[in-house]
C-alpha cells in the first residue's frame, strides 16, 4: 500500500516534470516572438505572466500529491504563505510620503502578521500531532 | 540593494513555497515543508527591508505592526480548539482579502513608493490590475466573514434566498467591469472606493445563499480567491514571490474545491449558485411500516469485543461531541483485545477538507490506521463492525441504489456491508441534508441513540464486565 502510493507520486512527479518542460518550451517560444515583435523591448509584464501560468502548472502538481490526510494543514499554511502580501505593506509603510498610504499599509501589516504567525504556528501545532503507529 | 538581486531573493523565496506544500505529500515530510515556508517568508520580509531601506520611524512602525500581528496570530495558534479549524480558517481568509485591500489602497495613494507612476498618473495596466486585486480581496473579505459567522454557528446554516438575486449579482459583476475601465480612465479615489464597496457587497450576497453543508466547497473556494487576490496585486507590484504564491495558493484552493464537489457528487456551479441543504425534504412516505432496531451499549460491547476486525467511520458530530478521545479509548481497549481496528473517512467528512484526519491525529489516533474512501471501501464487506459515529448522509445507502435520491450518485462508505453496523445517533431525524437514511431500517444496523461521547465512554465501561 505505502510503496504504491509513493509510486503513484513519484509517476505524478514525472509527468509533472514533463509537463513542465512542455510549458517551458511553450513560454520560451512566446517570449521570443514578444521579443522580435517589440524590436527586442519585452514588457517586464510577459514575464510576469510567464511565472504566474507556469507556478499555477506547479501548483496545480504539487497540490494533487498533497495526501487528503493533510488537506486542512494545506488550507493553513497556504493561508501562511499568502500573507506574503506584506511586502506591500512593507513597502508602504517603509517608503510612503502620504500619511493615508501608511495609515492603510500599517493595518494591512498588522492583519498580514496575524496570518503568517497565526497560520505557520497552527501548522506547526497541527503537523506535530500526525503520528505513526507504535510497533 | 540592487532591483535584480531582490527579485531573485523573491524567486527564492517563491522556490521555498513549493516546496513547504511540497512536503505536504506525507505526514513524515510535512514538517520540514513547514519550516520552508517559514524560511521563505523570514527571506521576503527582509528583502523587503533591505530594498525599502524604511527610515528610523518608518521600521519602528513595522516593528511595532509585526509585534501586535504576530503576537495575536501566535496566540490564536495556540489556543484555537482543533475543532474550531474550520472557523479559524475561514477567518484567516478574510484576513487576507482585507490585507489585499489596504495594500492597493496604498498604492492608490502612493504609487511612487510603489514604482508604479505619480498620483493621478498611474500606468493603465497597473490600475487594472490593482482594481482586480482589490475586488477579489474585497469579495474573500465579506465573503469570509459569512462563512466564518455560519461555521461558528453564530448565523444560521440554512441558505438566505433573497428574491432576483442572480440578477443582483450578475448586475453588480456588470458593475464592477464598469467601474474598473472607470478608474483606469479618471483615476478617482471616490471610483476606487466604489470598486471596494460594490466587491464588498458582492462577497455578502454570493455566500449567504450557500448552506452549511456545502461549507467545505466554500471555504476552499475563498481559500483560492485569496490567491487570486494576492497574485493580482504581485502583478502590480512586480513582486515574484507574490506572483507565485497568489497562483499556488489559488490552484490549491481550486484543486480543494473541486475534491469536495466530487466528494458530494455536486457541480461546482450548483454549488455557488446556492440554496441546498436548508429546506427539508418531504418525508418518503410509501406506506410500509419501517422499524429500526435499538440497542444499548452493552450490546454493542458484546458485538465489538467479540469481533476480529472493526471499521469506525467518525464525522463531524463526532467533532461537536468532542468524542474523538473517549472514541481513541474505545479502540485501544479493542486492540488490546486483539481486534483490527481501522477508520475510514469520506471526502467531506466535518466542515473543512481533512478536518476529521486532524482532530483524530489530535487524539493520538496514528495515521496509519486512517484510510480514505477508495482504499477502504472494499474492506467493509470483511469487517465485522462499523461503528459510524456522527456521520450520516455520508453512509446513506440510497445515495448508491436510490436513482431518486437527491443525493443519489454520490460516493459513500459501504458501511452495510458490514455484518453489523452500530450508528451512534442522537434521535432517529434526518442528516444535515435533510435526506431520510435507509441504513436506520435494514437488518444489519442496530442504532445507538445518544450523545456520542457518551455512548463511546458507556461501549467502553461495558466492556469492563
Amino acid at each position: 500500500m505505502e510503496n504504491n502510493s509513493v509510486e503513484t507520486a513519484l509517476d505524478q512527479l514525472d509527468r509533472a516534470v514533463a509537463n513542465l518542460r512542455l510549458t517551458l518550451d511553450n513560454a520560451d517560444s512566446v517570449a521570443d516572438a514578444v521579443h522580435v515583435a517589440s524590436g527586442g523591448v519585452v514588457d517586464p509584464f510577459v514575464f510576469r505572466l510567464a511565472i504566474f501560468v507556469l507556478a499555477i502548472f506547479v501548483g496545480y502538481y504539487v497540490v494533487w500529491s498533497v495526501t487528503p490526510a493533510l488537506h486542512t494543514p494545506l488550507m493553513a499554511v497556504t493561508n501562511a504563505i499568502s500573507s506574503v502580501i506584506v511586502v506591500g505593506a512593507l513597502l508602504a509603510v517603509g517608503i510612503s510620503a502620504s500619511g493615508l498610504a501608511t495609515g492603510f499599509g500599517f493595518i494591512a501589516l498588522v492583519l498580514a502578521a496575524v496570518n503568517i504567525f497565526g497560520g505557520f504556528l497552527v501548522t506547526q501545532r497541527m503537523l506535530a500531532m500526525y503520528k505513526k503507529k507504535e510497533r | 540593494m540592487s532591483v535584480n538581486l531582490a527579485s531573485f531573493l523573491y524567486l527564492v523565496s517563491g522556490v521555498l513555497f513549493i516546496m513547504a506544500l511540497r512536503g505536504l505529500s506525507h505526514p513524515t515530510t510535512s514538517r520540514q515543508g513547514n519550516t520552508y515556508g517559514m524560511v521563505g517568508m523570514g527571506i521576503a520580509i527582509l528583502t523587503t527591508l533591505a530594498l525599502a531601506r524604511p527610515t528610523l520611524g518608518g521600521f519602528f512602525l513595522i516593528l511595532l505592526g509585526l509585534a501586535i500581528g504576530g503576537g495575536a496570530g501566535a496566540l490564536i495558534a495556540r489556543r484555537i480548539a482543533m475543532t474550531s479549524m474550520p472557523q479559524l480558517v475561514a477567518a484567516f481568509h478574510s484576513l487576507v482579502g482585507l490585507a489585499a485591500v489596504m495594500v492597493a489602497a496604498a498604492a492608490m495613494y502612493a504609487p511612487g513608493s510603489f514604482g508604479i507612476g505619480l498620483v493621478g498618473a498611474i500606468h493603465g495596466q497597473a490600475l487594472v490590475e490593482m482594481s482586480l486585486g482589490v475586488a477579489i480581496g474585497a469579495i474573500t473579505f465579506t465573503g469570509s466573514v459569512i462563512a466564518f459567522l455560519k461555521l461558528d454557528g453564530r448565523m444560521s446554516g440554512k441558505p438566505i434566498l433573497l428574491p432576483m438575486r442572480h440578477v443582483v449579482n450578475a448586475a453588480l459583476g456588470a458593475l464592477l467591469v464598469l467601474l474598473i475601465i472607470l478608474l483606469v480612465g479618471t483615476q478617482s479615489y471616490a471610483v476606487f472606493w466604489l470598486i471596494v464597496l460594490v466587491s464588498l457587497a458582492l462577497g455578502v450576497l454570493l455566500i449567504i445563499p450557500i448552506g452549511g453543508a456545502d461549507m467545505p466547497v466554500v471555504v476552499s473556494m475563498l481559500n483560492s480567491y485569496s490567491g487570486w487576490a494576492a497574485a493580482a496585486l504581485g502583478f502590480t507590484l512586480g513582486n515574484l514571490a507574490l506572483i507565485i504564491t497568489g497562483a499556488l495558493v489559488g490552484s490549491s484552493g481550486a484543486i480543494l474545491s473541486y475534491i469536495m464537489c466530487k466528494g458530494m457528487n455536486r457541480s461546482f456551479i450548483s454549488v455557488i449558485l446556492g440554496g441546498f441543504g436548508g429546506e427539508t425534504a418531504a418525508a418518503v412516505d410509501d406506506g410500509i411500516e419501517r422499524t429500526v432496531k435499538q440497542g444499548s451499549a452493552d450490546d454493542a460491547a458484546y458485538l465489538m469485543a467479540n469481533a476480529s476486525k472493526v471499521i469506525i467511520v467518525p464525522g463531524y458530530g463526532m467533532a461537536v461531541a468532542q468524542a474523538q478521545h473517549a472514541l481513541r479509548e474505545l479502540a485501544d481497549r479493542l486492540k488490546a483485545n486483539g481486534v483490527e481496528v481501522k477508520y475510514a473517512i469520506h471526502p467531506v467528512a466535518g466542515r473543512m477538507p481533512g478536518h476529521m484526519n486532524v482532530l483524530l491525529a489530535e487524539a493520538n489516533v496514528p495515521y496509519d490506521e486512517v484510510f480514505e474512501l477508495e482504499d477502504i471501501n472494499s474492506e467493509f464487506a470483511q469487517a465485522d463492525v462499523a461503528y459510524v459515529i456522527g456521520a450520516n448522509d455520508v453512509t446513506n445507502p440510497s445515495a448508491r441504489d436510490d436513482k431518486s435520491s437527491p443525493i443519489y450518485g454520490m460516493p459513500i462508505l459501504d458501511v452495510d456491508k458490514a455484518k453489523t453496523c452500530l450508528f451512534v445517533k442522537r434521535s432517529l431525524g434526518s442528516g444535515y441534508a435533510g435526506i431520510d437514511n435507509t441504513l436506520f431500517y435494514k437488518d444489519g444496523t442496530m442504532m445507538l441513540l445518544g450523545d456520542a461521547k457518551k455512548m463511546t465512554e458507556d461501549i467502553v465501561k461495558a466492556m469492563d464486565h
